[in-house]
């Protein structure tokens, strides 16, 4: 069994890889203990500010730390940092201030802290600012990959970390993780299998499933939503002739949207997409929530099926 | 610009024109043909649709032209309908959406800290803004980081986009509240340009905490019709208008 670890410990330890940046400061809202930016405050203290539970304030006031040359790494959980959406968009997004906010315990894998804190909508709604570029790694190496990567982005991003630890499948691999650049895990011929985040893992015992069933699947790690990898959606399409997004987020915008809404004015090849059905989560174990909520590698071997089915 | 536009906020342009006059005039350390020098003074109008106002005042300081008081509100111009920072030289922030600005000016306020520099970040909300919930947050962090170079303004003209703030949203005591966040308060005429002055000088002895000066201020000062009046929170004047606003204001047409 390979080593387990959740994204949220990649984004603390790339917080602290990167203190020795003088321009690197972090903001937190009360939850540092939970997205893990503890680990810079405790070493750091004079470059980590303090915001209370208060995230509308954390995210402007990182936009003028950004203004005034540094480069702020806010966090909080996921389905807060979306009460400071307008903050995002008019304070962050819309002047391109370089403000990084890792919004961690997204998707439903979150489990039983129940449905308020299960943020479903985030990679959807951070996906429609311009300027924002959005990440969910799979990982906690591709997760400090990603966030090493930020300090010369000059952009502002979201990246969503999980909770719960998943496998690490990136030890030793570091250099194969770029921002806009999926990772093809698996290489296939039927059909692509385009996931992100705790879903990757579930892809890929997919795969396997779908490999004893005589049936060739690609698995792409797409850890990064936008930018997206078109490139190489493009060239999956045009391999496999079929797709199946899969992701612990609403079907309604997120990777699946992404991915769906390139295909359509590039290469249209019939499509699936794993994801929460429009409706809210609620407490229950991690693994019991992704069952429960049909984001499970079955459901993506049937999603695999059905998509095979309809090709020409 | 507001009547060359036939849009915009001239009310609130006219009650925060003292105190920007005497800011930019006496203190604010900026350099107009570096308007990104890194360590000027910062100021952050909060209040971002009295753009009007400000634009006036970074023409006669030379961040921009008095031509380019034409382009309020034109397509590709400097004087975008609020002010903002990726398009006119001179602006810190990119306004308009209310409540901001304080945050975003504690933000410059903490990298002056970390900096090591001495330079100050100003900002102006008005009375009305203050509803917004984020100012609260902003107001108890400041204090809570201890924020001697952060300094308000609160534009009080008393009227807001639909009505007078007593009608819209009543605030009670302004200075107590500021007071029990732990600010430093004063209050002042926000037309008298003694007492502008010299809160401004009293703001810099104030150094352990962020200060705030409460401006009272009139709405459309220095216009008969537009003073007090909440019709001239958002709108523009007739040509008529114009022409004895700017006679009862001294300008030739």
């Amino acid at each position: 069994m390979s080593r387990m670890a959740a994204t949220r410990d990649g984004y603390g330890d790339a917080l602290l890889a990167l203190a020795d940046n003088p321009k690197v400061v972090v903001l937190e809202a009360d939850l540092g203990k939970s997205t893990k930016s503890l680990h810079f405050r405790k070493a750091h203290p004079d470059r980590t500010v303090s915001c209370g539970i208060g995230e509308q304030n954390m995210l402007l006031v990182g936009a003028g730390l950004a203004s005034s040359g540094y480069i702020p790494f806010a966090s909080t959980f996921a389905i807060f940092t979306e009460r400071a959406f307008e903050q995002m968009r008019n304070g962050v997004a819309r002047p391109n201030l370089a403000v990084h906010v890792c919004g961690s315990h997204g998707g439903t894998h979150t489990g039983t802290d129940g449905s308020s804190a299960q943020s479903i909508e985030d990679l959807a709604i951070y996906r429609t600012l311009p300027n924002v570029v959005v990440m969910h790694p799979c990982d906690d190496v591709s997760t400090k990959a990603l966030t090493m990567q930020l300090p010369e982005l000059g952009s502002p991003s979201y990246m969503r970390t999980a909770r719960n630890k998943t496998p690490v499948l990136y030890d030793g691999r570091e250099n194969e993780i770029k921002i806009g650049k999926g990772v093809e895990l698996i290489e296939g011929k039927d059909v692509a299998i385009i996931a992100c985040g705790v879903l990757v893992h579930e892809a890929i015992a997919a795969a396997k499933t779908l490999e004893e069933a005589g049936v060739s699947a690609t698995v792409v790690d797409m850890h990064t939503i936008k930018p997206l990898d078109g490139d190489l959606i493009e060239s999956l399409a045009e391999r496999c002739g079929a797709v199946v997004t899969a992701e612990d987020h609403s079907i309604i915008g997120g990777l699946g949207g992404a991915v769906a809404e390139h295909l359509i004015s590039t290469r249209p090849v019939p499509m699936e997409r794993i994801g929460v059905q429009d409706r809210f989560g609620e407490s229950a174990g991690a693994e019991e929530m992704l069952e429960m909520m049909g984001l499970k590698s079955h459901h993506i071997v049937e999603a695999a099926n059905r998509v095979i089915a309809r090709k020409a | 610009m507001t009547h060359r536009a036939q849009a915009g906020h001239p009310g609130g342009s006219l009650s925060e024109i003292d105190i920007l006059c005497a800011l930019y005039g006496r203190r604010l350390r900026v350099q107009t043909n570096n308007p990104k020098w890194e360590d000027r003074d910062r100021f952050i109008l909060s209040k971002g649709h009295a753009s009007p106002g400000m634009y006036a005042v970074l023409a006669e300081m030379g961040f921009i032209s008095h031509a380019d008081l034409e382009s309020y509100r034109v397509k590709g111009g400097v004087c975008q309908g609020h002010v903002d920072m990726k398009w006119c030289p001179g602006v810190d922030f990119s306004a308009g959406s209310l409540g901001m600005g304080l945050s975003f000016g504690m933000g410059c306020a903490v990298a002056a800290r970390i900096d090591g520099s001495s330079r100050n970040s100003y900002v102006m909300i008005g009375d009305g803004e203050m509803q917004e919930g984020s100012i609260w947050e902003a107001a108890m962090s400041a204090v809570h980081h201890e924020l001697g170079n952060l300094k308000l303004f609160v534009d009080c003209n008393g009227i807001q986009n639909d009505d007078f703030c007593e009608v819209q949203m009543r605030m009670f005591d302004i200075p107590a509240k500021w007071n029990s966040f732990g600010w430093a308060v004063k209050v002042i005429d926000g037309h008298n340009m003694n007492e502008i002055v010299g809160a401004i000088e009293w703001m810099d002895t104030i150094s352990d905490r962020p200060a705030v000066v409460i401006a009272n201020t009139v709405k459309g000062k220095g216009v008969s019709f537009m003073e007090n009046n909440p019709a001239f929170h958002g709108a523009a004047p007739s040509d008529e208008q114009l022409l004895q606003a700017l006679s009862e204001l001294g300008v030739n047409a």
